[in-house]
């Protein structure tokens, strides 16, 4: 179901500076092909900034990411998402006044009936719609939103709405998953739910990489963890190395 | 009679516009001021093809909509890089822009003096001149707008629109072009307002630039969140009510001096009114001030 070949993330000298702070100096990382792997660190550590850059939504002043061989540096935000690189966001973004199955088919890729003409004269678009409808139903079943398919996106609990951007990003053909505090303000009983999720993602040959505050959860479910501040990559491991060197901690709570 | 058909006629043709400019406004959240520039442009087009070169009506109206379709490429490509409110002061620049050409091309349009003897339409055959057949004309504009507009809105493409109105971002992140969506509904409505415009040249029979100025783009706006934007019915009812109303102004006995003041006193008080009590316009489902 996942192409056999899977090009890995990869970025070299990322920087990025806003008016004179260095969100990221000279950042370089080799994502594995598949893993769960979580990005730590102080508020303010880049961490959000990195997953900007990475996605096309922010260009760095220096430095070049990559896929595999092909270079990201510079694409616009919809052809990197278009290989296979799905995001959510720290403030959820959803279509609010539509039903949940409307955002899940919104973000099916390759849609003919987003072109001009076969919206207008209809060629073949109810027959793909219905072949989406599926799909998309598939992914809400596999987050557990299916009873909520014709509510609006709106009327979900917080953890749902999370979920729900989860079921977008796959419903997109996501490869590789970059979620920004996918569990943060989860109520606790939906974190494992959540957790579980992510693990069956990498069992099925995905690269998930989620931004994480919440250290429990980070220990319980990543495979490798990076832990930035300032801007740079302070340390990188398994999460029972990392997580027990003192000055990491320091670094974190402090 | 003729009259009640004439206050119809028009009311059908702003309906056209006005739901062309709402799969702007409405539908994608991109409020154009430039809507009136590209009404003048179907209007300007066919009327020209048809009074120099005898050029037939339904070609020149599609001639118009061509027009219009390229030039919002030049509007749309530069001015869509722009946000929000800088989207909208780069529209009105360019309905300055294109006035100006209205009125000072002398050669083409011949300016202020304006095109006088357009030819009412022949449509195979069907020789449009009474009042009663160019409502249903303008009526089949109206629908044929309409009927575009629902396919489009209700189509896959619709649903990107709408993400693109209420987040483009999340519509960026799902890998859609929403550059390209945003540039196919500008030059759609172009020319759908094109259209309009040419079916009002050939039913006035005379144009002069003052049918296009930035007063009568504000005019469809109004037109578009007095009715309710983004909403069916909204540019109907929106265009029914401030095409009627002046017209019911005359009936109160004031002269038409005053009366021509008074309508644009009762637009503006309209839309401060609307915007204060009902964002959404009388049928519409969607407020502007989000």
């Amino acid at each position: 179901m996942i192409d056999v070949a899977r090009p890995s993330l990869g970025c070299e000298g990322l920087s990025k500076s806003f008016d004179g702070t260095q969100a990221l100096q000279d950042v370089r990382l080799e994502f594995p092909a598949t893993g769960i792997v979580a990005l730590i660190g102080p508020n303010g550590a880049g961490k959000t900034t990195l997953l900007n850059v990475l996605t096309g939504f922010l260009r760095p002043d220096a430095g070049r990411f990559f896929l595999g061989e092909r270079e990201l540096t510079g694409l616009a935000p919809h052809r990197i998402a278009r290989l296979g690189i799905a995001r959510t966001f720290q403030d959820l973004r959803l279509i609010s006044q539509v039903p949940v199955l409307e955002n899940v088919l919104l973000a099916r890729p390759n849609q003919k009936g987003e072109r001009l003409l076969p919206a207008l004269l209809r060629f073949g678009v109810a027959q793909e719609e219905s072949r989406n409808r599926e799909q998309a139903m598939r992914w809400l079943r596999f987050v557990g939103l299916d009873q909520k398919a014709s509510e609006a996106a709106g009327e979900l609990s917080y953890g749902q709405q999370k979920l729900l951007t989860l079921a977008c990003c796959l419903a997109s053909e996501g490869r590789i998953l970059l979620l920004d505090e996918p569990v943060a303000g989860v109520h606790p009983d939906m974190v494992s739910q959540i957790l579980d999720l992510l693990r069956q993602l990498r069992d099925q040959g995905r690269l998930v990489v989620f931004i994480e505050h919440d250290i429990a959860a980070v220990r319980h479910v990543a495979d490798l963890v990076i832990v930035m501040d300032e801007g740079r990559i302070i340390a990188q491991g398994r999460p029972g190395e990392v997580l027990e060197r003192p000055e990491i901690m320091e670094a974190y709570v402090g | 009679m003729e009259y009640l058909l004439h206050v119809l006629i028009l009311a059908a043709i702003y309906t056209a516009i006005a739901a062309s400019l709402d799969l702007l406004a409405g539908r994608t959240g991109l409020l154009s001021i430039a809507h009136a520039a590209f009404y003048g442009i179907g209007a300007y087009t066919s009327a020209l093809l048809a009074v120099r070169l005898g050029v037939p009506f339904i070609v020149g109206v599609l001639a118009g909509m061509v027009v219009a379709t390229l030039i919002s490429f030049l509007v749309s490509l530069p001015s869509l890089r722009l946000h929000d409110d800088y989207f909208v002061i780069a529209t009105f620049g360019f309905q300055m822009i294109l006035f100006s050409i209205f009125n000072n091309w002398m050669d083409l349009t011949r300016g202020p003096l304006g095109i006088p003897g357009i030819p009412q339409p022949v449509i195979f055959g069907w020789h449009v001149d009474s009042h009663s057949e160019f409502l249903l004309l303008a009526a089949c504009f109206a629908i044929f707008a309409y009927l575009v507009i629902w396919r489009i809105t209700s189509s896959p493409f619709g649903r990107v629109l709408h993400a693109i109105r209420e987040d483009e971002v999340f519509a960026k992140a799902l890998g859609k072009n929403t550059l390209y969506f945003k540039v196919t509904a500008f030059a759609v409505s172009a020319a759908l307002a094109a259209s309009a415009g040419s079916l009002y040249a050939h039913y006035i029979t005379y144009i002069d630039p003052t049918s296009f100025t930035v007063m009568e783009s504000i005019l469809v706006i109004s037109m578009v969140i007095i009715g309710g934007a983004g909403s069916l019915w909204g540019p109907l009812v929106g265009a029914v009510v401030l095409v009627t109303l002046p017209e019911a102004l005359r009936f109160v006995g004031l002269p038409s001096s005053v009366a021509a003041n008074l309508r644009q006193i009762i637009y503006g008080s309209l839309l401060v009114i609307m915007m204060m009590f009902r964002p959404r316009g009388l049928v519409g489902n969607y407020g502007f001030s989000k």
